[in-house]
């Protein structure tokens, strides 16, 4: 079974406090967000989209629908890969490079894909006149921005813990940036970055889905796909739709997870650097298969024969260092960061403007009050339901994962249950809701972590299964059982493989909040009390700056509630609950 | 006789291969700190030379390798390599590392073209030179394997195939033997020399660090003895016998008792009196009191009569000089033993010390401890004046960090505080960071 300890959720670790980078960041992050929202307010309306082709309900149409669907993901996934490799490279080796990319991805981790959306929906839209390209584009970046941070930040924490005897080693074999990146760099990083790109993949499905559907200054965009096929069934209150593509998508998930997850993760075994081989190993029966073909064999004989061309192109090789190379290489410096500082204490003076320009002139400060309150609000049906999900499933998961036999089942199917864009069952909640004439404020609220409660149960349960046989039996012996037992042994041990899951279901359900405080069935609109629905509604009626101010509070909070909360306890996790 | 003085005078008109002159290597600790680390470091290693440079763990023996193979540039002074001042990683110069770093995504072919490839030579003499390195050290039949699947003899082979492939001038190796098992070790030393003797290898000079006396004795032809605190150049010492050395020869125990001399013999100019005196930011050995305690006891057997030569203690105990020599300063430190010219010999503190029980042990240890170890006082002193009793450990930690690097103040805090423990002169709480005087309920 694959070791699920791997972080999903990159929690940036080091420093508790925020620094004076971290403030810079957020500054930045919220200028860029004002910036882009108020050019979205300038373009006029309706905007120019090519013919779009109508979604049929047809089931027929369904897997050329799902097709699209993929595709968007892999493209999504690709250009993540391509951020990761550049950016997180370029911060890993550069140190005035990693003091701006750094805070900047740990703070965009907070700002919410959804909401984000309907404002980069309007710039790509005219990147593109006249045709789909521009929603299809902002549709992938909403993917992209769900994985790439993460995996970044994944990467850069890896290539900066290269043990130093390689990067020694390296140095005394002359080996140059680019063959050391190849070389050592990513084959070091690549199980946590297959692992990274895996899990983020998972969670992408969410977005891919809520992002072919969207309405912008009510205009409705749909992009061919499951998302935009399960809002139409919704339009038109098809229960049987709605079944269809809950199983379209339960099998594109499934194939995925067979197909490029577990392939995946067990062909990166063969990077793992321990200097010990391995009991057990990640097992796919497609690389196995693959292993033996002849054809495959021959394949790959002439892909590291290109790779190592690649790896070794003379344009990229080391040259002997000189006194007089080193001389000059000093002088640039100290150009580069006389022009590193003036640009960036210019570019923190000219967003701090901007925003207080935004906060006092552009919006009545009423309404900044108003969001705050409604931020609160939402903050409170996050606090809720992490508490809820906790009781539920914590001590299911501790009792799966304390007996192997049903661990080894359930593990795969929670892990694709995670994977699996809830958004698709909304309409079945809905329809309970308005059948049976429940309090929508309230009954709304576990939409936000149907997806993401699997996080908890599946870390739960991992944390469970590896608890040591020894301490197990030593509690047996003692006799310490009952609450005794949960408090001094359990809790402890799986407190890490918790802490992880929680994270990353506090994440998803901020997130999903966007779409999870407004549902509709049919003609019925149900609007919940929250900032979620606000971003929302304002969304709708294409109001920019209410948009900005939403998910700029979205952003502070999360990220407040992050540092005081969240972090603290993951370092009190790593550092006092780390078995071994 | 003509011959030897010819030969002699070659050697001495021969320009060095490395010249290490006035190195000085200082870590910056925050803003107005600096730790010296090698002071004023001079020597010169000839054509045909293996050079071992001998010390204490911690003494910068390894910053000054890292120095001349240019992976670490020097705070002052300069290091030559045949004539021209080193910069950076010299092409020529070829390293084996102490652990291997193999990079594991690698075959055992993979690592050992990973130098030539760096140089650009095409694929086919790649394999073709690589694959004669391997049959060269012996690694014949493991091309395909991953370093995982090795044993650690085998993997540090694999560290000398890389090292030699690319035909290397010089060899530097860092404590190239330590990570390995006593057989394993001593097999690969003796293929070492094989190598070096017959000439196959095509280097001019060897050049290794090491802790362990026998393993300089038995490969160097010179042994440069470091000091610790700052690094620098206690002794050099000529090792004139015959390869193969064989560690049962008289002459051979006599060079090594020599060393034990060398290293345990006061510099003049050191400090005066029987025994240490320390101060408060002292860089206290690393040793426990139960290690300690049986050392003393071996020293007060009968047979041993309360004294004994280094070396014999170092065997019978099974100890290397990185492990034995953190014993016998905290020893000389408490006033337990005396260490000269390559003896150990018990005082009548350590007598009583080792004859008392348990509890009489603690108490005795515990008058040491505070008479002798500043750090120990002032801890005690600052627990006494606190009107509860209490104190934070960052008090303490950031007055080492005054003398220490952040990761050895830890280190030498940790010490403290397990000695203080067992001499119950002080309680600590390990989540919260807090000392106090009085032991939890």
């Amino acid at each position: 079974m694959i070791s699920l300890r791997n972080t999903f959720m990159t929690v940036y670790k080091g420093r508790l406090y925020p620094n004076y980078w971290d403030i810079i960041a957020l500054f930045f992050a919220l200028a860029g967000i004002i910036l882009l929202a108020a050019n979205a307010k300038q373009m006029s309306a309706p905007y120019e989209l090519g013919q779009a082709l109508p979604i049929s309900l047809d089931p027929r149409y369904l897997p050329g629908y799902a097709g699209r669907t993929i595709l968007r993901m892999l493209i999504a996934l690709f250009c993540s890969l391509l951020f990761t490799l550049v950016f997180a490279t370029w911060a890993a080796k550069s140190r005035r490079a990693a003091r701006i990319i750094i805070p900047v991805i740990d703070i965009l981790q907070s700002v919410p894909i959804l909401g984000f959306l309907s404002i980069t929906i309007v710039g790509f839209i005219r990147l593109f006149p006249g045709s789909m390209l521009g929603p299809e584009c902002a549709s992938i970046f909403a993917v992209f921005a769900s994985q790439a941070w993460n995996m970044a930040l994944g990467f850069y924490q890896t290539v900066r813990s290269v043990p130093s005897e390689l990067k020694e080693a390296a140095d005394m074999f002359h080996l140059s940036a680019w063959q050391r990146f190849w070389r050592i760099d990513v084959p070091f990083s690549m199980p946590g970055l297959l692992w990274n790109m895996m899990m983020s993949m998972s969670a992408g499905w969410f977005f891919v889905v809520a992002s072919e559907a969207i309405s912008v200054d009510s205009q409705q965009i749909l992009l061919p796909g499951i998302g935009s096929y399960i809002t139409v069934a919704i339009r038109a209150a098809d229960v049987h739709a709605i079944w269809y593509a809950i199983f379209a998508m339960l099998a594109v998930i499934l194939l995925y997870d067979q197909l490029f997850f577990r392939p995946l993760i067990a062909w990166a075994d063969k990077f793992k650097s321990e200097q010990v081989a391995q009991e057990s190993e990640a097992n796919s029966w497609l690389v196995n298969m693959l292993h033996r073909t002849r054809l495959l064999r021959y394949i790959g004989q002439h892909v590291a024969i290109f790779f190592d061309a690649c790896v070794n192109v003379s344009l990229l090789r080391s040259r002997p260092k000189t006194h007089r190379t080193i001389d000059r290489k000093m002088r640039y410096e100290r150009v580069i960061a006389w022009v590193y500082n003036i640009v960036l204490i210019s570019a923190v003076l000219g967003a701090v403007v901007y925003i207080a320009n935004f906060t006092f002139h552009k919006v009545p400060f009423s309404e900044i009050l108003k969001v705050f309150g409604l931020g609160l609000i939402t903050a409170l049906r996050v606090f809720c339901l992490i508490i809820i999900c906790t009781l539920i499933w914590v001590p299911i998961g501790v009792w799966i994962g304390l007996r192997s036999r049903v661990a080894e089942f359930v593990q795969p199917v929670a892990q694709i249950l995670a994977a699996f864009p809830a958004y698709l069952l909304y309409p079945l909640v809905v329809f309970f809701i308005v059948k049976f004439h429940l309090n929508v404020n309230i009954w709304v609220t576990p939409l936000m972590i149907l997806g993401a409660q699997w996080y908890v149960l599946f870390n739960v349960i991992a944390g469970a299964s590896v608890l040591p046989k020894d301490l197990l039996q030593v509690a047996d012996n003692f006799g310490v059982n009952y609450w005794l037992r949960w408090r001094t042994l359990i809790l402890p041990g799986i407190f890490p493989y918790y802490i992880t899951g929680a994270i990353t279901a506090v994440g998803g359900a901020w997130n999903a909040s966007i779409v999870a405080e407004v549902v509709s069935w049919g003609d019925t609109k149900l609007v919940a009390t929250g900032l979620g629905a606000y971003i929302t509604e304002n969304t709708d009626s294409g109001n920019f700056l209410h948009i900005a101010l939403g998910i700029g509070m979205m952003c502070i909070l999360v990220l407040v509630f992050n540092r005081l909360i969240w972090r603290p306890l993951y370092v009190l996790a790593e550092t006092r609950y780390t078995l071994n | 006789m003509q011959e030897i003085i010819n030969k002699i005078s070659e050697t001495t008109t021969k320009s060095p291969i490395i010249e290490v002159i006035g190195v000085q290597k200082s870590f910056r600790k925050g803003e107005r700190q600096e730790l010296l680390v090698l002071q004023d470091v001079n020597f010169r290693m000839n054509e045909g030379e293996i050079v071992a440079i001998l010390g204490k763990s911690g003494s910068g023996k390894s910053t000054l390798l890292r120095i001349i193979a240019g992976l670490v540039a020097p705070s002052a002074g300069i290091v030559n390599y045949r004539g021209q001042p080193v910069a950076g990683p010299v092409r020529g110069i070829s390293m084996v590392f102490q652990t291997f770093a193999l990079l594991p995504w690698l075959t055992v072919l993979q690592n050992v073209e990973l130098g030539l490839e760096a140089l650009g030579i095409d694929r086919d003499e790649r394999r073709e030179r690589a694959l004669k390195a391997i049959d060269t050290i012996g690694l014949d039949g493991f091309e395909s394997a991953f370093p995982k699947e090795l044993s650690g003899g085998m993997r540090q082979r694999v560290g000398f195939a890389r090292a030699l492939v690319v035909n290397p001038d010089i060899l530097l190796m860092d404590e190239p033997f330590s990570a390995l098992d006593v057989l394993t070790a001593d097999n690969l030393k003796s293929d070492l020399l094989d190598l070096w003797q017959n000439k196959k290898t095509g280097i001019h000079g060897i050049l290794f660090v090491t802790h362990n006396i026998e393993e300089a004795a038995l490969l160097a032809d010179r042994i440069i003895i470091f000091n610790s605190n700052p690094g620098s150049i206690r002794a050099e010492l000529k090792v004139t016998l015959q390869h193969p050395r064989s560690d049962l020869d008289p002459r051979f125990r006599n060079q090594v008792d020599r060393v034990y001399t060398l290293m345990t013999t006061v510099p003049s100019g050191g400090f005066t009196g029987d025994h240490p005196r320390i101060d408060i930011g002292y860089r206290l050995p690393e040793a426990s009191v139960a290690e300690i305690t049986g050392l003393l006891e071996t020293l007060n057997t009968p047979e041993n009569n309360g004294k004994m030569d280094l070396p014999d203690v170092a065997d019978t105990l099974m100890l290397d000089i990185d492990e034995l020599f953190p014993l016998t300063e905290l020893l000389e430190i408490l006033h337990f033993a005396k260490v000269s010219k390559g003896d150990i010999s018990i005082t009548e503190e350590g007598k009583a010390f080792v004859e008392a029980d348990i509890l009489e042990r603690k108490k005795i240890f515990s008058a040491h401890l505070k008479k002798y170890v500043p750090l120990a006082r002032y801890i005690c002193d600052q627990l006494n004046r606190h009107p509860r009793h209490r104190a934070l450990e960052e008090n303490f930690l950031s007055l080492l960090e005054d003398y220490l690097t952040e990761k050895e103040a830890d280190r030498v805090f940790q010490t403290v505080i397990e000695w203080g423990r067992y001499a119950e002169l002080f309680a600590y709480d390990y989540n919260a960071g807090v000392l106090n005087l009085e032991n939890p309920n």
